[in-house]
């Protein structure tokens, strides 16, 4: 079967919901309105279908689709853990989905509080001294931070080129450095998987204006020298960038701003639970030391006699990364999801996810090859070298898996690894989850020996199997129009 | 604890697995001094039931749209979202996946982006769309980022003052980053005067902050002149009426997508769109998907075009984006789906009608839109007098009134800006009037 | 792996021919794998040796096209536009990319040299 589109089931003149003109106002002809050259003659070109249309086509959609609420969803640095429905729920009350942006800060101020509390209980959970939720998303908010890094240097009166970047780092963190207007260097690993210190030494300079660091790493490493990297970064008039991709690893542990970091994004709907939606929306708050204060985004949520209100008058700030004040629905769901916790069920996440992680590392390590002899938090790498040896790459475990029921980790990233499998089981999956994933996984080994072909030509039970994306990339069809044309 | 399936005896057998006796050592890796020694300073857990107690009372305190009438707008409207977008959008499969990458566990996320791409390159009148932005104002952004980087030595934007203040100040954002530099201008004349030789693109809005329409299709034509790109920015409901501004030579056409199924919420998340004619395909940021063929002959879709994406290109990407805002994309393509092209034009339409006749009213009481130009259902009008005094009045007789447009750029000062979607009533306005006259007469 | 004799070779995987042609590797489009777009110099453009003239872009994985000499791009290969894959099939001939008019190589290898190299990777 193809996998369907809707605009397939579009028959002329069929309607699904109408909307009535006005029957106790004058009427309008659009003619008398526009002049004839503004107004639209070509078709809108959007499917006619009825209700049910929609309601069928989008229901075998949705079961095309493979959910946390699906099943195990183990894929490394993405923390697919269990979305609480009762936020949902929140996010849609309509004080707070139904309130336009534009609005009196006096009519919204029980949002307000929510973001406010919310402003403040990530502040303390990163050790910064202030917050900006306006962020849209985990890169959003590293573009965010490095421009504030930027604009604080630039009002000391250096002109920093440099920003220094791990190899084992997220594309985005070399990404931004560039969008921000930033030559990238990059430092490299160390055979423990940590950052090389005495090539960062040797990096840093007079043109550094800063390190960005995931911590944890990419590898699920924490950087036991972290205090030591931070100082040298420090010492060498540079900021420390904190990453907060995986700080599902430490809440209540440890603080990126108690381990020498100046400026942090967090990603909320990695570790504060709020659902990836398939690919978005998400939220990355920025959270910074007092120096950087100023140069947080505009406006900032301030507490004044009247209650809260948004403070436009920032004149360092470094201006506006979006419209208005953030991802709300995000940040609503966020926040039920802190008080869902506290301190004690904050710390539990972490440790659970830490535990999870190491026991399947443990369970899986007779099968696979794991690269660092480490203890590992909240994720761990695999190579798959040996596997690759005998015949199949880390691509055809991971779709493999996929025939077990499972999503499969994150293959071939971080870069630094060989035929890497990347694995977060995160702390909402049980002991006999990970347990069926070891089985799956020592049983996916045994069939490279066995029958290769099993692995080669994986998924066997989905929808559709392998595509052929290197036609798809050659000719790229990319509409409906263009497939009727093309297709 | 809350959403932790261990049982006391499981954690017991795990740590025996791992040879070790308490979760603690796990986190012996830590250094000393970086570690937190006491607990975190956080209000107590609440149980789910008094959670949802403590946020009924909260969003309780709120002024929200369905027990309000609002005349708010700038890019941000109060439509009716029908019932089957909430109800299919919210299942859990859309809800709580990741990014498409494994396509053949994503085909309802990809095909559903193929469909939303197709919606918006056919509302925009372009060659294609990508898969979604975080919003309007971001998507402006990411535009005027692109046509830098197409237009070489170019190093400046301009951008009509009736671009909305947000997306402006965005562009300014992102520019200053590269250190390029943004140029604001009023009319069209100050336009031609701006554009030279180092100009990469012209950004003008459609429909404009004040309701101007007739605008862009110049302003496109001087972009061109000058060689530079011409970004539009418009507002996706009224590209049902208007002529879609692909046509009118437009080379990227972006803009905020909450009209189209999506809630307020504030602000966010909504989505932003990206369209773009032909040659720009391949310098789309953002994520696109393309259909393609399985190893057995059948269509499906995959992300497409990734190595134009960071993580694969890294520092020389032209974005750093790496998500987009899938899920809110999936409510407007459900949206369009249900309403149609006719249903489309009729919630336009509908606006269009109450908004002329309220404009009709206020003349009634001699308040007149700035300009005789046409408009559809956004218009700015002078008041006479602070107009935050007339929307507290207005909010004293449980009405959200127009914004003050004075609040953006001081040379607005005392211009409303009146918003009226499918949503607002013949009473609404009539209302509206009414205390309008009131606050006149005092 | 074939590295014709006749030809001169970059470090960056890139081969130049004693008409100035100019393409990459047999080693470098087994490293991309599937090429899906090739963007070209453009013609009458004064190149220096290393210069990044043009993006080679598979499915996954993207590189820059670095010019082995000195000199005015004369002619490109546009079948590429259409055709991609012809670096795969067939990188010295079909799958040429550019040609540069009085070319000066720079650092360029031969083919003896290049092979040391490939293998040593």
């Amino acid at each position: 079967m193809d996998v369907p589109v809707i605009f397939e089931r579009s028959r002329p003149g069929r309607r699904g919901v109408r909307f009535d003109a006005h029957h106790d106002v004058p009427d309008v002809r659009l003619e008398d309105v526009l002049p004839s050259h503004l107004i639209r003659s070509t078709p809108l070109g959007l499917p006619e279908v009825a209700e049910n249309d929609v309601v069928r086509h989008y229901t075998e959609l949705s079961t095309l689709n493979y959910g946390v609420d699906t099943g195990f969803y183990p894929l490394g640095s993405c923390t697919m853990k269990y979305n609480p429905k009762i936020n949902d729920w929140a996010a849609s009350l309509p004080g707070f989905a139904d309130v336009h942006p534009l609005q009196p800060d006096s009519t919204v101020q029980g949002l307000l509080k929510v973001l406010h509390a919310l402003e403040e209980g990530l502040k303390e959970i990163s050790g910064m001294d202030a917050v900006s939720l306006q962020p849209a998303a985990g890169a959003h908010g590293e573009l965010t931070g490095i421009l504030m890094i930027k604009a604080y240097l630039k009002d000391r009166g250096e002109n920093r080129t440099t920003i220094l970047v791990p190899d084992s780092a997220h594309g985005t963190n070399p990404a931004t450095a560039a969008m921000a207007g930033f030559q990238v260097k990059v430092v490299p690993s160390n055979d423990r998987g940590g950052v090389d210190v005495a090539a960062l030494r040797s990096l840093v300079d007079a043109n550094t204006a800063g390190l960005m660091l995931t911590n944890p790493n990419t590898l699920g490493l924490f950087e036991e020298d972290i205090v030591e990297i931070a100082d040298i970064v420090h010492q060498a008039g540079g900021l420390l960038y904190y990453d907060g991709a995986n700080a599902n690893a430490i809440m209540g542990r440890v603080r990126p701003g108690d381990m020498g970091f100046d400026v942090v994004h967090l990603n909320l709907h990695k570790t504060f639970s709020t659902p990836h939606g398939g690919g978005g929306p998400g939220s990355g708050p920025v959270g910074v030391k007092k120096a950087l204060e100023p140069y947080l985004p505009y406006p900032r949520l301030m507490s004044g006699d009247d209650g809260l209100h948004w403070d436009y008058n920032r004149g360092k700030s470094i201006g506006k990364v979006r419209s208005f004040f953030g991802n709300v629905g995000v940040l609503v769901r966020a926040y039920a999801y802190l008080r869902s916790h506290g301190a004690e069920g904050l710390k539990a996440v972490s440790e659970t996810a830490v535990l999870n992680a190491n026991y399947l590392r443990q369970q899986l390590s007779d099968a696979y090859h794991t690269p660092y002899q480490r203890t590992v938090k909240h994720e761990f790498v695999l190579s798959l070298t040996p596997q690759k040896n005998r015949g199949a790459r880390a691509l055809d475990v991971a779709k493999r898996i996929i025939d077990y029921g499972f999503y499969p980790p994150t293959v071939y990233f971080p870069l630094v690894v060989e035929e890497a499998l990347m694995v977060e089981p995160t702390e909402t999956e049980s002991k006999e989850t990970l347990d069926r994933f070891v089985e799956a996984m020592q049983a996916i080994n045994r069939e490279i020996d066995e029958s290769p072909e099993l692995l080669h030509e994986a998924p066997h039970q989905t929808v559709v199997r392998r595509f052929d994306e290197a036609t798809a990339a050659r000719h790229p069809i990319l509409t409906w129009t263009q497939l009727q044309q093309e297709g | 604890m809350r959403y932790i399936p261990h049982t006391p005896t499981e954690v017991r057998e795990m740590l025996e697995t791992l040879g070790i006796k308490s979760i603690d050592e796990l986190f012996d890796d830590i250094p000393e001094a970086a570690r937190l020694h006491r607990e975190l300073n956080l209000p107590p857990a609440l149980s789910e039931m008094e959670l949802s107690q403590h946020l009924s009372r909260l969003a309780g305190e709120d002024a929200n749209a369905n027990e309000v009438p609002s005349f708010l707008g700038g890019g941000y409207y109060d439509r009716y979202v029908p019932a089957a977008v909430g109800s299919l959008a919210s299942r859990g499969e859309f809800v709580t996946s990741y990014t498409p990458y494994q396509a053949e566990l994503s085909q309802g996320t990809l095909a559903a982006i193929f469909e939303f791409q197709s919606m918006i390159q056919s509302l925009t009148g372009t060659f294609a769309a990508q898969a979604s932005m975080y919003d309007g104002a971001s998507a402006v952004g990411e535009a005027a980022l692109l046509a830098l980087a197409q237009g070489r030595s170019r190093r400046r934007i301009v951008a009509l003052r009736g671009v909305h203040p947000d997306s402006r100040q965005v562009v300014q954002t992102y520019l200053t980053a590269r250190g390029a530099e943004l140029v604001v201008v009023d009319t069209l004349a100050e336009l031609e005067q701006a554009l030279g030789p180092d100009v990469a693109g012209v950004i003008v809005q459609y429909p404009d902050m004040l309701g101007a329409l007739t605008v862009a299709e110049p302003a496109i034509e001087l972009a061109h002149r000058a060689g530079a790109l011409a970004i539009v920015a418009a507002d996706p409901v009224a590209l049902a009426l208007l002529k879609p501004p692909g046509e009118m030579g437009a080379d990227i056409v972006v803009g905020e997508g909450q009209p189209l199924g999506n809630h307020l919420s504030y602000g966010g998340p909504t989505f932003g769109y990206f369209a773009v004619q032909e040659p720009l395909v391949r310098k789309i940021p953002g994520r696109l998907v393309g259909v393609a063929k399985d190893a057995e002959g059948r269509r499906g879709f995959v992300l497409t075009l990734q190595a134009r994406e960071q993580h694969i290109r890294r520092e020389k990407a032209t974005s750093n984006i790496c998500s987009n805002h899938s899920l809110n994309a999936l409510m407007a393509t459900i949206y369009m789906s249900l309403v149609g092209s006719e249903g489309l034009r009729e919630v336009a339409l509908r606006s269009v009608q109450m908004a002329h006749y309220l404009a009709e009213r206020l003349k009634g009481i001699g308040i007149r839109p700035m300009t005789d130009d046409p408009f559809l259902y956004e218009f700015a009008v002078r008041v006479p007098g602070d107009v935050d005094s007339l929307n507290q009045h207005l909010l004293s007789q449980g009405i959200l009134g127009g914004y003050a447009l004075g609040r953006w750029e001081p040379e607005w000062k005392g211009l409303w800006q009146l918003a009226v979607t499918e949503r607002r009533t013949k009473e609404d306005c009539d209302r509206l009037v009414e205390e309008v006259a009131q606050w006149m007469s005092r | 792996m074939q590295f014709p004799e006749n030809l001169k070779y970059t470090s960056d995987h890139e081969w130049i021919g004693p008409d100035g042609r100019i393409g990459v590797t047999e080693y470098a489009q087994d490293a991309l794998g599937d090429v899906v777009f090739v963007e070209l110099p453009e013609v009458g453009a004064e190149v220096q040796s290393g210069d990044a003239v043009g993006v080679i872009e598979s499915v996954k994985s993207v590189s820059d096209l670095y010019s082995p000499a000195s000199g005015r791009v004369a002619r490109v290969n546009d079948q590429l536009k259409e055709k991609p894959e012809l670096i795969n099939q067939d990188p010295y001939g079909e799958g040429w990319i550019f040609e540069l008019e009085d070319a000066v190589p720079g650092d360029v290898m031969s083919s003896a040299d290049y092979q040391k190299q490939v293998e040593g990777d």
